[in-house]
């Protein structure tokens, strides 16, 4: 038997780690960026800060940011020694989201064109 | 006060049901008042009911997979029965009303309550044993996953007898599932077992996906994994990623139906082509997420029964990778009729056709094992050997409905439902039952009876061929599914061909249950005392049969696939390993409470009683917040206890 392995598999289910692993301070900012972008969407929609026709795109921009922020700060993503699993499980994630989402509308607009012509 | 519940819901003048549901009833009653009398209550408390051990919780969603088979499975041979014999001026015994009822319970109970607890129960039981782990990443959890599941399952069955079930097909599609065409309880049963046993499935993925990923021997990288965990960790990644779409569609027809909001109605803006999109995005990646597992205990077996190692294990994964991907790309298959373009179809026709091939890598691999290889023909892989035959049937009809002209012909007909039975039953009955003959001697500690396990084999495989071929032919002839009544006498003699099967198969089903009896009679004599029974190649053998509630007192440190077989071939070490003591999660009554207050919430959900819903939600949440705060999660076996177990061995 060699010592070669790295303990980086957990002996038993549920060891409790002590000590809080990632800083208060990384929490705080995440919830401040995330208030921040909940806000700026409110106000957003509800002025006329931006050109009227640009609005939506404003709020997709600020929805990615808030799931950007969520990743960064409260799942961690990107920070730790297995970063790997968790970004290869972020990239399924996204691709499902992406074939569900994009399939769902391409397959009702297509039943859409096909519809008979509605009586006005 | 108490909503929509009266004394109508329970139906007295109707002397099937009823009379089904006494001798149910009085079969729980002494088992009740058995258990009762022999004074087992707190052995069964202790030592299953609140154990988050993964063996017992995977025994456990065996057991409640094969209970839920015998109902399922008199459903089937009620509507086989009922087909047969209403042809032509004869009605049958069965009226419209309750035959709809059957169709629907049969769908949902097969697929929600038999086949999903057989995978989740097999896949629990052998995971952790093949990680070479002791036990999955939350225990608690898992009993959690357990309980919620038997929940869905005891309210389906609750509607048996208070009220009635739906009449809308297992797909449950609105307008018809929507309030207006379904004023009553019976989609509400449906779609609330469902929600409340999704969460519990859900919960399973993601502890195993962290298990997999996770907690494994030292020394097992991903690609000295076996092919089980493979699939496991495919079948959880799609449970994790299909899972939410379910709930979310059943919840956007919830709120159709209980706050009138419009998602799925024909007017104000709803569409309910919509649900059978999302039902469908669903819909199939399920069916992946319970054949994967069937294919890795295949792959076990048929490694261990060979004497060899399975040909190409990187192809296999890479098979299984592809599946789990492609699955989310064929969904439309199941709608090509729908209305959508030749484009749209065409796509997804391709689509369709392209995930058989991952599937045929994996059948070659299959015979290429078995070439040349010392195979001895015990239950499992007598199953394996059935199942290879038959799903490649079921696949090629699959390939076949994938082409779109084809399907417009023989869209809802006999020939639909021949094909699916055949790659469920071919392929994932199959597996579980495989999988029970194969790990049965793991989990208790003796063999099954090989005669009865063959005879059962042997009548599974002809009351399949039995039942489902003529429907083939039915379909083809122009039979559509879900009749009620026979209008073309010429159908009859295949019909009474395929009822002939159904009863095969229950024939079948009668040896499983004499194995049982006469395996657990002559116990002592087929007693497993190495551990290892079948020649395995897997971690699992290599610890006590049953194990230990550690699992393995020195975690196994991996130098390859097929870990144990590499082990066996070294060598034991002759000298007594230095035992540590070993923490274990402790039981805990999480899973039992939060389960029986969400049958209270479903029940009253259902039957509108407002008051009790809210009590059962606020219940079972206070208890998963108490269980999530609770600090003392584990007990610790001392090293002296452990070399006592050990040496005992």
């Amino acid at each position: 038997m060699t010592d070669s392995f790295e303990p980086v598999f957990d002996r038993t289910p549920g060891v409790e780690e002590h000590g809080p692993t990632v800083s208060y301070l990384s929490y705080s900012v995440g919830l401040g960026l995330a208030i921040l972008a909940t806000i700026t969407s409110f106000v957003v929609s509800q002025t006329d800060l931006l050109w009227p026709p640009g609005i939506p795109v404003g709020l997709i921009v600020l929805a990615f940011a808030q799931i950007g922020v969520h990743l960064v700060f409260f799942l961690h993503l990107g920070s730790g020694p297995d970063s790997t699993n968790n970004i290869l499980a972020l990239a399924f994630g996204v691709l499902i989201v992406f074939l569900v989402i994009s399939g769902s509308v391409w397959i009702i607009s297509n039943l859409n064109s096909n519809m008979m012509p509605m009586p006005q | 006060m108490l909503g929509r519940l009266t004394w109508a819901a329970i139906p007295f003048n109707e002397p099937l049901p009823i009379i089904s549901v006494a001798v149910v009833g009085i079969v729980i009653l002494t088992v009740l008042v058995t258990i009762t009398v022999k004074g087992w209550w707190p052995y069964l408390w202790r030592e299953w009911l609140t154990s988050v051990d993964h063996k017992r919780i995977g025994v456990m969603y065996v057991v409640l997979g094969l209970v839920m088979l015998l109902r399922g499975f008199s459903d089937a041979i009620m509507m086989r029965t009922q087909q047969a014999i209403a042809v032509g001026s004869a009605q049958g015994y069965l009226p419209p009303d309750h035959y709809d009822q059957i169709f629907s319970a049969h769908g949902v109970i097969m697929i929600f309550f038999v086949a999903m607890p057989l995978v989740i129960g097999l896949m629990n039981f052998a995971v952790p044993l093949q990680l070479g782990v002791r036990d999955v990443a939350f225990p608690v959890l898992n009993s959690v996953s357990f309980w919620l599941t038997a929940s869905g399952a005891l309210l389906i069955n609750a509607s048996l007898v208070i009220g009635n079930f739906a009449r809308t097909g297992w797909w449950n599609y609105p307008p018809l599932s929507e309030l207006a065409f379904s004023p009553d309880v019976g989609v509400d049963y449906y779609l609330w077992s469902v929600q409340i046993s999704g969460v519990g499935t859900l919960l399973t993925g993601i502890n195993f996906v962290t298990t997999i990923l996770k907690l494994r021997a030292p020394g097992m990288t991903y690609f000295r994994m076996p092919v089980f965990c493979w699939t496991a960790l495919a079948t959880n990644l799609l449970i994790v990623a299909a899972f939410p779409i379910l709930t979310a569609t059943f919840m956007m027809l919830l709120l159709d139906r209980y706050l009138g909001m419009h998602f799925f109605t024909n007017d104000a803006g709803g569409s309910q082509m919509m649900y059978v999109n999302l039902f469908w995005a669903w819909g199939h990646p399920e069916v992946y997420i319970l054949v994967l597992p069937a294919f890795g205990i295949f792959s076990e077996v048929v490694a261990t029964f060979c004497g060899k190692a399975l040909f190409s294990y990187r192809s296999m994964v890479w098979a299984t990778l592809a599946i789990c991907i492609l699955s989310f790309m064929v969904w439309l298959h199941h709608f090509f009729t729908m209305g959508a373009g030749a484009n749209v179809n065409a796509f997804f026709g391709i689509m369709s056709s392209i995930i058989a091939v991952p599937t045929g890598v994996k059948v070659f691999n299959w015979l290429f094992t078995m070439f040349r290889g010392r195979i001895v023909f015990k239950t499992p892989m007598l199953f394996a050997v059935g199942f290879i035959i038959t799903f490649v049937i079921g696949g090629l009809t699959g390939v076949l409905l994938a082409v779109p002209p084809v399907d417009f012909v023989v869209h809802n007909s006999a020939f639909l439902v021949a094909h699916f039975h055949n790659v469920i039953i071919g392929g994932v009955v199959f597996g579980a039952l495989a999988g029970i003959n194969y790990w049965f001697p793991k989990a208790f500690g003796f063999t099954l009876d090989e005669r009865l396990g063959k005879a059962s084999f042997w009548c599974w495989l002809v009351g399949f061929y039995l039942a489902f071929t003529p429907l083939y032919v039915l379909g083809l002839m122009g039979m559509t599914r879900r009749l009620e009544h026979i209008a073309d006498p010429s159908w009859q003699p295949l019909l009474l061909v395929a009822e002939a099967g159904a009863v095969v198969i229950f024939g079948g089903i009668l040896c499983q249950i004499a194995q049982l009896y006469v395996s657990i009679r002559t116990r002592e004599q087929r007693l497993d005392l190495t551990g290892d029974p079948w020649n395995g190649r897997t971690l699992e053998w290599s610890t006590a049969s049953p194990p230990p509630a550690y699992n393995f007192a020195v975690l196994p440190r991996v130098e390859s696939i097929d870990a144990f077989w590499q082990m066996k071939r070294k060598g034991r070490p002759q000298a007594e390993p230095a035992y540590e003591a070993i923490e274990i999660p402790r039981s805990s009554p999480a899973g039992f409470v939060t389960a029986f207050f969400a049958v209270v919430m479903g029940f009253a959900l259902i039957w509108q009683i407002w008051w009790l819903a809210i009590l059962g939600f606020l219940a079972a949440a206070i208890v998963v917040l108490i269980a999530g705060w609770s600090i003392e999660r584990e007990h610790e076996i001392p090293a002296a206890e452990v070399a006592q177990m050990e040496r005992a061995r």
